[in-house]
């Protein structure tokens, strides 16, 4: 696993990036950062920069403005990260597969970026705050 | 000399005062989650935060000075680690010098202007923004900053060295209170805690400053704020409480006027919101500052008719 995956699962810290989302799911997450649900017990943070984040923290299906520029934002966050998508749009694109504004669920386009990304999924319509502490819970054990 | 190397690696120096800043760090971050009714990160969360970054990549902008941008953390770190030996050696081994009082001064700016260079450095409007912030922010605190000391040298009977200071605690009058509640909100300033985090305002201009860094220099510069927010107090603590003194019944005097002010700083940040640079400026110069000469005023006057309590 390496001292470095170690770190990262102690002091995970997080951007947000929104690509195309109806924001319900980004309404959850804002309220997942609250001190009612206290993720700083993980050392989760929410940082201002992809500089400094360690999780990628994706809603929505991306479309197809967001695609170049959710790749640029992969590319300015330092490795080794993660992603997350977060949301039933994010991890197949939902109700929107049929759109023509799509350009693929998240894992496809950041998959075009770097084949080896590493990419969690918390799925839900939008996933309730318990639930996405729960997945990120989960999958940083399996990391 | 071998002896002082040693001092500045390890006691006082290096991985002292950076285990005590972890330490501190987090003190500070526990108290702000029990302020708010959370529970807060474990007494470990500072150093796997500083492990974390020495793990990742660094990326150095296309844009960006490279040599400044690199260059900039370690000079602030190395201007943290000297000031936290020399003032742990004047508390603890009574090892100081005359004008040492300035030195220590001196190097206290050097932090904030490693961080204001790093930004402009960045090439990045927005460090740009953050940088500028800074600049102005050194300007407003660093002049009540000195005005108060000024006040403390005139009550140390015109002594520049930090062992003569501490000798007699200014805080016992009225002109050292003043000055110690005035050099408290300097200290904030300077910590870049809020109400006056202007330059590195997390959601406003997405971290300010420190918007490029990433990985090793970034966690240079969380260890430099670290020793900053273990230093400073010692600081107050040496200037205007007394000094830390390690005998007998005098440990737990110095852990506790260290506490008060770990404590008084981290109420201030949890209980304010944060300052446009124009309010901030305007608070340090036409507030804080007419109470530092007020301060100055009022221990010429103690000192030339001998009244101690003023």
């Amino acid at each position: 696993m390496g001292w470095k995956m170690w770190a990262l699962k102690k002091s995970p810290w997080v951007f947000h990036v929104n690509t195309g989302a109806c924001n319900n799911c980004d309404i959850e997450i804002l309220e997942l950062l609250t001190p009612r649900f206290d993720v700083e017990r993980f050392g989760i943070r929410l940082v201002g920069t992809p500089r400094h984040a360690d999780a990628l923290v994706v809603t929505g299906v991306v479309t197809r403005q967001a695609a170049p520029r959710l790749k640029e934002v992969y590319r300015q966050t330092p490795k080794p990260c993660v992603v997350f998508a977060i949301g039933a749009c994010a991890c197949s694109m939902g109700i929107f597969k049929e759109g023509y504004h799509v350009a693929g669920p998240v894992d496809k386009v950041i998959r075009e970026e770097d084949p080896n990304a590493i990419i969690l999924y918390i799925p839900g319509c939008p996933p309730k705050p318990e639930a996405m502490i729960l997945g990120v819970v989960k999958a940083l054990s399996l990391l | 000399m071998g002896l002082y190397i040693l001092a500045f690696l390890i006691f006082p120096g290096f991985l002292f005062s950076t285990a005590v800043g972890l330490l501190s760090s987090w003190v500070d971050r526990k108290v702000s989650a029990r302020v708010q009714w959370r529970v807060g990160p474990p007494v470990g969360q500072p150093l796997f935060d500083v492990l974390k970054l020495l793990g990742k990549e660094t990326i150095v902008p296309e844009n960006a000075n490279r040599a400044v941008f690199l260059a900039a953390p370690l000079a602030g770190f190395a201007a943290a680690m000297i000031v936290s030996t020399i003032l742990w050696l004047a508390n603890l081994f009574a090892v100081s010098f005359v004008g040492d009082l300035i030195v220590v001064v001196y190097l206290l700016v050097i932090p904030s202007l490693s961080v204001m260079i790093g930004g402009f450095a960045s090439g990045n409007p927005l460090a740009t923004t953050g940088a500028n912030r800074e600049m102005k922010l050194i300007l407003a605190y660093e002049l009540p900053f000195i005005v108060c000391l000024a006040a403390v040298i005139v009550k140390s009977d015109l002594g520049i060295q930090l062992t003569a200071i501490a000798a007699r605690p200014a805080v016992l009058s009225i002109s050292g209170l003043l000055g110690f509640l005035v050099c408290l909100l300097c200290v904030q300033a300077k910590l870049g805690y809020p109400p006056f985090d202007v330059a590195e305002a997390e959601t406003e201009i997405m971290g300010g400053v420190y918007i490029e860094y990433s990985g090793v220099p970034l966690a240079v510069f969380k260890l430099m704020q670290a020793i900053m927010l273990a230093t400073l107090p010692v600081f107050l603590a040496t200037v205007f409480l007394g000094g830390l003194h390690f005998n007998g019944w005098g440990i737990l005097w110095s852990i506790l006027k260290y506490l008060l002010v770990i404590v008084l700083v981290i109420l201030i940040k949890n209980t304010n919101p944060r300052l446009r640079i124009d309010q901030a400026l305007r608070f340090f110069w036409r507030y804080l500052t007419p109470v530092g000469i007020l301060a100055v005023v009022l221990a010429i006057a103690g000192r030339a008719w001998g009244i101690t309590w003023l």
